[in-house]
């Protein structure tokens, strides 16, 4: 358990004893108790996932309360904690990339996204006036010019770092470790070299990408404890002419079957691992 | 602000509205079709009367299913470009759903309407944007599907809209348009419209001064949405009598 703020924790402005900053902390604690959110880079494209949490049996599930967004054709927002934070997040990056682009006349590159927005989460976290957002952020952006595509994540600290998976949100240990087993470094995956093309090529496909990602989502989730969840989708690859777009329902509808059935099989085995260990 | 300033206050002057137009481009033409809309317009930026620039572009995609093209100041139709191709991609991204089936993106009659109240009201602060804008695509239908009827319309630089079935913007206006109403036809097919505005722009290459040979043609269908073609140069004759033989050889008065 943290030890208590007491005292230091007050504002976002006041370093502890022991040098943290209480409030930023407390803000990530409502983003680790929130819906898990996924992103994984792919051979050819980008993957996000949600679990969007139902908090009433009356919400009209498929459409309200989106935490994947587009920012720009190139780019996507993932987001989870407090969902209004995540949408000024959100709101920001839509004016970032706009203004990039009427600017330089290209479109923002997805490092440079990242840093804007790392910059603004971050300024957030130096007021006494102002509270950290309580909200991470998954930045999937393609970059037209290297023709390289990329995944970040900004944390409500304000610190943003590009990853070949990320997890935030309830379930982001299992997932991590999930996704750890994937074929997604290249350098472990390819064996030598980071991006080099052999290493690229060993990648999983974002078809195979939003499969695992399904298969995730579903089995981090207690049917008995958790609330009911619709996951959201969306990937940004070759196949989608590398513009943001929600995965089709359809291939979410078979990813989940998939997912089930692979979750079923496990399980099974399990069972009868144990009743041979019993034995 | 003031509209316009004396030359003495030019230094202390914060802002001057628009007074002549600079870099311009001449016609545009547009004809509805079979199969959807067509717009022509040649390729020329002229500096007063130096044809400077011969490879411009003035028939420009907003939207995956509405077209533009615009004469008059070439600057001011690159910012109203940039305006709505900027509202086509927060519209894209602030939609309701990451699917775009599910979405509906402005049509060309929104487009249209929208650029009146912008001419509008620039022209209502004495600053206009210096251009007549020609807008093409399908209306929608009011449970926003895409109509099935083309749609064609023009506003000009004082915030006027018009909507035809055929429309020419300067010098066309006078020389293209009654070629074009004489032969239009609402299910003209593709090659024929295009043999009609390919006509119009020779004989306007023939007739106004600020006019170029090179030309580009843009169409917008339901199946293929915005295409605009590759600039191409038309072929022009001139071997009339009038031009290759003496005034005397010519059989009137000589000239005299």
């Amino acid at each position: 358990m943290a030890s208590s703020g007491s005292g230091y924790d007050l504002s976002s402005s006041t370093f502890s004893p022991d040098g943290r900053i209480f409030q930023i902390e407390y803000a990530a604690k409502a983003v680790e108790n929130a819906g898990t959110a996924l992103g994984l880079r792919c051979r050819d494209g980008v993957v996000l996932a949600v679990e969007k949490p139902l908090q009433n049996k009356m919400l009209v599930a498929k459409t309200t309360g989106r935490r994947i967004h587009t920012v720009d054709e190139h780019a996507g927002v993932a987001m989870t904690g407090f969902v209004s934070d995540g949408r000024q997040i959100v709101n920001r990056a839509r004016e970032e990339a706009s203004s990039y682009n009427e600017t330089y006349g290209t479109k923002i590159p997805p490092t440079t996204l990242a840093a804007r927005l790392s910059a603004y989460v971050h300024y957030f976290t130096l007021h006494g006036a102002l509270r950290p957002f309580g909200a991470s952020t998954l930045v999937a952006a393609y970059d037209p010019a290297t023709k390289k595509h990329s995944l970040h994540m900004v944390e409500p600290s304000g610190v943003s770092y590009e990853y070949f998976g990320a997890a935030a949100g309830r379930g982001r240990q299992p997932a991590r470790t999930e996704m750890e087993k994937l074929a997604i470094n290249p350098k472990t995956a390819g064996g030598v070299g980071s991006t080099t093309t052999e290493g690229m090529e060993s990648l999983i496909t974002v078809a195979d990408g939003v499969k695992q990602l399904a298969k995730i989502i579903h089995s981090l989730h207690d049917e008995a404890k958790d609330k009911p969840f619709e996951l959201e989708m969306s990937w940004l690859s070759e196949g989608t002419g590398w513009k943001h777009a929600g995965v089709p329902r359809n291939v979410i509808k078979e990813a989940v079957e998939w997912a089930k059935k692979e979750i079923e099989e496990a399980e099974e085995e399990s069972d009868e691992d144990d009743d041979e260990m019993e034995e | 602000l003031p509209a316009q300033s004396t030359h003495a206050d030019a230094l202390t002057a914060s802002n001057q509205a628009t007074t002549r137009p600079i870099t311009t481009g001449t016609s545009v033409l547009g004809i509805k079709y079979r199969d959807g809309v067509m717009l022509a317009a040649d390729t020329l930026c002229s500096y007063g009367s130096l044809a400077k620039y011969k490879n411009a572009r003035r028939l420009l995609g907003v939207n995956s299913n509405t077209l533009i093209g615009a004469s008059g100041e070439y600057s001011d139709l690159q910012s109203i470009s940039d305006l709505l191709k900027a509202n086509a991609l927060e519209d894209r991204c602030t939609a309701d759903s990451l699917y775009d089936e599910d979405n509906n993106e402005e049509c060309a009659g929104e487009v249209w309407s929208y650029l009146r109240a912008v001419m509008y009201q620039r022209r209502s602060k004495m600053n206009p944007l210096w251009n007549d804008v020609v807008v093409a695509g399908f209306r929608q239908e009011t449970d926003g599907r895409t109509s099935d009827s083309p749609f064609l319309g023009v506003v000009d630089k004082i915030g006027t809209a018009y909507e035809d079935d055929v429309l020419a913007t300067g010098f066309g206006g006078y020389i293209a348009l009654p070629l074009m109403r004489e032969k239009f036809r609402p299910d003209m097919e593709e090659g024929e419209a295009r043999a009609l505005l390919e006509d119009c722009l020779r004989i306007l290459f023939y007739r106004d001064c600020r006019a170029l040979n090179r030309v580009q043609i843009a169409k917008v269908t339901k199946e293929g949405g915005v295409l605009v073609s590759d600039p191409y140069e038309l072929d022009t004759y001139w071997d009339f009598k009038g031009f290759v033989l003496n005034k005397g050889e010519l059989g009137t008065d000589g000239g005299w």
